[in-house]
């Protein structure tokens, strides 16, 4: 169905080919997934065969694409339209309407198909996927579970025999990550449509998989086969697949079920090894910096703000945040009610739950940017909301979402310099940050040319540098590869152990279960389980990490701690 | 099992009943506009704040019965807001720069600035007459009234539904500007964000620096969403045309080309004192080749419609109750000047024209006639996430 021969992307001012002398062939109605790190040209390889690369990016294609006999080069990416069907990675820059239906027929209106026609697949999509009680909804008032629902639906329509998903997963909680791949593998099934995907999350997809292209590096051919085969040389591989390799299991499991077949000896093994205790935390609480001189513009002076909240005295060191029966209102939504936590220093504590629970809000909370309807926040022994920014940036650091919004100056020596003085540290405190989380960064970057892991660790850096006590992250791995994965949680873990406390909010269940001590699992806004890891998600069918749902009833909750367990090297 | 439930009686016994809206029965959105634009036909008739005030009373009220909850819905309340600052700038200005309307009660007098002689005629500070702001606030409360009534068709109708009833031809111009328009909710939130991330910062989000600051990000960011936005329609056949003859196209330019000139000649000849005679056939004859011009560029479109509105009973009423009401004030102003235009000089109190006034009623057919949207709070909007 989709052949490439001999393709090679080479963009214009890169040092080396995105891809080079790729040559594959995907066969007719199979889900096949595109693995590999980030930046060894996933999204190139995927906008090939929908024509956008090289007609929309640029860059020089050599090689040839075909998708069902259609060369990409004499057809345009609107001549393929008919034939491949194309969601990048967020849904929202898909659309071109505003409400579902609309959305739904849009691809079909401009192929001129009958009116009739379009009316019964618009009603089969909806039913297909779901939407049916959504279809008169405006899109920007979905969830992003039905976003992305809403853009597969809107390429389903015209029937295209190829299906092209970048990261359809990433942005999801699992429930809704389980909603998306439930359609693909109906697609896959009853329509026998063929899906070319790329994700990073492989524990959630890699076992719908027929076949594995993987990418191993930048400009190596790519290696296809079976999943299992593939998996067992890949360098990015789910726990489950870590844990079968290290039981030395053949063929290799993909699906917790399958592991869970052969895990009856490996269980046996672990029995008498008691699985470690959580690391207490026991960490020294961070000494404060030496409060820099307040600057007042005459106007606040004049106007009474900035008024300093009287001097409360330096925090107690056994609590770095407390918050108590906290409610938020927005409008007539209840966002957060009656939400208790206390944070200790050096204490990581995972905020959990689905798309809308109210873990951003929380986390908005407690940096001051959303004003308590109920309750009392504490954070460093100030109240949020009343502290100014400059006073607060030295108690809290959060790194957002999109870590690029943190991001102002167009080179990375030049951000760290701004940040420095935003946060009233000595000069090169920021730079020495960076050069210990993201080693050999040049000083004359533009950190839009980082990857995404690497704009994660600047953004942290930027924050860590006016040394906050409390560290938030929202959803810190999205769009991280294992590896960059691997860095982020060593980099955490440091932090903790040197006494910083940190929440982080996040749906992925095998980041929780390397880093966190505590998870806290919202629901509409309410807290309904706040414990320690173990406790938490072992028992979750949702939020259970790959490895202790193999190893259930025993309690282990990542593959470093078997492997530490078996006495193998890591 | 058999029982008829209660809403199936009450739907059978009461079929004139307006039915709860769904895609099938939406009003065009042509409905609505040429509904707001006859309310505001005859507020630009009449500057008696009773029958103005009515004309807002009567759009607010339809807009209170018959407006969703989308998005677009909840821009009334700007256009309220703009309104009343329309109004407040015409009465600040009146003060301020004086007024040619005579008046003999002095409300209070400003410093007037000596101003060189070549600015006769202009004047700032001086005099402030009550004629003079009962006239200004008239003014200002016509062209508020204006405002409200666009905003009551912006908030009644999708936009996007009245650009997608333009002809196949200008079809590409419509999409550019639905696609605009989408961008400034999201510009919106991008400057939220940013805000939000300088605070992160430790930097106040306010003043000059900051604006400038989180401006080019902003830009950036809507310029990298269109890109995608450009490329999404791509893949999803935007723009596909079909095979047309050299012979059409051609036809298509100069009938195009040449209905666009004829229609300016003509209408600068009904504007010009002595070119009335040739200016309204020359008129006609331009949109009539303009009109088939279009239809011929259609033809290279292979765009299909989805599910088009229809014009039905209901959209018609919606229509020609405001199109009623335009008329009715145009004839009213026509028989009775003096009522429309209470006068200023001297001042005396309006009073309500009891035609004109029962005419603006009419304005209130459509919170009857148009379909009831299904009421918000209601089951579907807790759909599982």
């Amino acid at each position: 169905m989709i052949r490439f021969e001999q393709v090679s992307v080479h963009y214009e001012g890169a040092a080396r080919a995105t891809l080079s002398g790729v040559d594959l062939t995907v066969p007719e109605g199979e889900l096949v997934l595109l693995v590999g790190p980030s930046g060894v040209g996933k999204s190139t390889l995927l906008g090939a065969v929908s024509g956008l690369v090289p007609h929309f990016t640029g860059g020089t294609l050599s090689g040839r694409v075909t998708v069902d006999g259609r060369d990409t080069r004499t057809h345009k990416p609107r001549e393929l339209a008919d034939l491949v069907g194309t969601v990048g990675q967020d849904p929202l820059s898909h659309f071109v309407t505003d409400t579902v239906e609309d959305e739904l027929a849009y691809g079909m209106e401009s192929l001129g198909l009958a009116p009739d026609v379009m009316r019964r697949r618009v009603e089969e999509t909806l039913d297909l996927l779901g939407l049916a009680g959504l279809r008169d909804r405006p899109i920007a008032t979905l969830s992003g579970g039905q976003q992305q629902r809403v853009a597969i639906g809107s390429v389903l329509t015209p029937h295209p025999k190829v299906l092209v998903l970048d990261e359809p997963t990433s942005a999801l909680d699992p429930a809704a990550a389980e909603e998306v791949l439930a359609v693909l593998q109906r697609l896959v099934h009853d329509l026998g449509t063929t899906v070319l995907m790329a994700e990073h999350r492989l524990e959630r997809v890699v076992q719908y998989a027929d076949q594995v292209v993987l990418l191993p590096s930048p400009g190596a051919a790519p290696v296809m086969g079976a999943p299992a085969d593939v998996m067992a040389v890949s360098p990015v591989h789910p726990p489950v697949v870590a844990l079968g390799r290290l039981a030395g299991w053949e063929p290799l499991p993909l699906s917790v079920r399958d592991a869970r077949r052969r895990a009856a000896g490996l269980r046996e093994r672990l029995a008498p090894v008691r699985p470690p205790a959580p690391e207490p935390v026991t960490a020294p609480a961070l000494p404060a910096l030496a409060p820099s001189p307040v600057r007042r513009g005459a106007l606040a002076r004049l106007l009474g703000r900035g008024a300093r909240t009287p001097d409360v005295p330096e925090p107690v060191a056994d609590v770095t945040a407390r918050v108590e029966r906290l409610g938020v209102r927005r409008g007539r939504v209840e966002a957060l009610r009656r939400v208790t936590l206390t944070v200790a220093p050096g204490e990581a504590v995972a905020l959990m739950g689905r798309n809308g629970a109210g873990k951003s809000t929380l986390l908005a909370t407690l940096v001051g940017m959303v004003e308590p309807t109920t309750g009392t926040v504490l954070v460093g022994g100030r109240t949020p909301h009343r502290t100014e920014p400059r006073d607060m940036v030295r108690r809290v650091g959060l790194v957002p979402q999109e870590p690029r919004d943190l991001l102002y100056a167009d080179t990375v020596a030049a951000e760290c310099a701004a940040a420095d003085s935003d946060a009233g540290a000595a000069p090169g405190s920021c730079r020495a940050l960076v050069s210990e989380l993201l080693p050999g960064v040049p000083d004359d970057t533009h950190p839009r040319d980082l990857s995404e892991g690497q704009r994660l660790a600047l953004a942290l850096a930027v924050v860590l540098t006016a040394r906050p006590p409390l560290l938030l992250l929202d959803e810190p791995t999205r769009g991280l590869d294992y590896a960059a994965k691997a860095r982020l949680v060593g980099v955490l873990r440091g932090l903790a152990a040197d006494g910083h406390a940190i929440v982080l909010a996040t749906h992925d269940v095998e980041l929780a279960a390397e880093l966190a001590h505590r998870v806290v699992i919202l629901a509409d806004g309410e807290t309904v389980a706040d414990g320690e890891t173990r406790q938490v998600v072992v028992s979750s069918p949702a939020f259970a990490p790959q490895t202790a749902k193999i190893l259930a009833p025993q309690k282990w909750l990542t593959v470093a701690q078997v492997r530490a367990a078996l006495g193998e090297p890591s | 099992m058999t029982a008829p439930t209660g809403s199936a009686v009450l739907a059978r016994s009461r079929p004139l009943r307006a039915p709860e809206a769904n895609r099938s029965n939406a009003l065009p959105a042509g409905a609505w506009w040429l509904w707001a634009l006859g309310l505001a036909t005859a507020a630009s008739r009449t500057t008696n704040p009773l029958l103005l005030g009515l004309l807002v009373g009567v759009a607010g009220y339809v807009v209170a019965a018959r407006r969703t909850d989308a998005p677009w819905a909840r821009s009334y309340g700007a256009f309220i807001r703009i309104g009343l600052f329309v109004v407040g700038v015409r009465l600040v200005f009146s003060v301020f720069l004086g007024s040619p309307i005579p008046g003999t009660h002095t409300v209070f007098t400003l410093p007037e600035v000596p101003l060189p002689d070549w600015a006769k005629g202009v004047r700032i500070g001086g005099r402030v007459t009550a004629e003079q702001l009962v006239f200004a606030l008239y003014d200002g409360a016509k062209l508020a009234t204006l405002l409200i009534c666009v905003g009551a068709a912006n908030s009644l109708a999708n936009p996007a539904r009245l650009l997608k009833s333009l002809p196949g031809a200008l079809y590409e111009a419509g999409v550019a500007v639905v696609v605009a328009m989408t961008f400034a909710p999201n510009m919106v939130a991008d400057v939220m964000r940013l805000r939000t991330a300088r605070r992160l910062r430790g930097r106040p989000t306010g003043g000059v620096k900051a604006v400038l600051q989180i401006g080019l990000p902003v830009l950036e960011g809507a310029l990298e969403r269109s890109v995608a936005v450009a490329a999404s329609m791509d893949a999803r056949g935007y723009g596909r045309t079909a095979q047309v003859p050299p012979a059409v196209r051609h036809t298509t330019n100069v009938l195009t080309l040449g209905g666009l000139l004829g229609v300016c000649a003509g209408t600068y000849g009904l504007l010009a004192a002595q070119g009335a005679v040739y200016g309204l056939p020359l008129l006609i004859a331009g949109l009539v080749a303009a009109a088939a011009g279009l239809r011929l560029g259609g033809a290279r479109s292979v765009r299909t419609r989805y599910r088009p509105d229809r014009w039905g009973a209901r959209a018609w009423l919606v229509a020609g109750s405001g199109v009623a009401v335009a008329v009715a004030m145009i004839w009213a102003g026509n028989v009775d000047e003096a009522a429309l235009h209470p006068g200023v000089v001297p001042l005396i109190a309006p009073v309500l024209p009891l035609w004109p006034a029962a005419s603006v009623l009419i304005g209130l057919l459509p919170a009857v006639v148009a379909p009831v949207p299904p009421s918000a709070g209601a089951p579907r909007s807790k759909e599982i996430q």
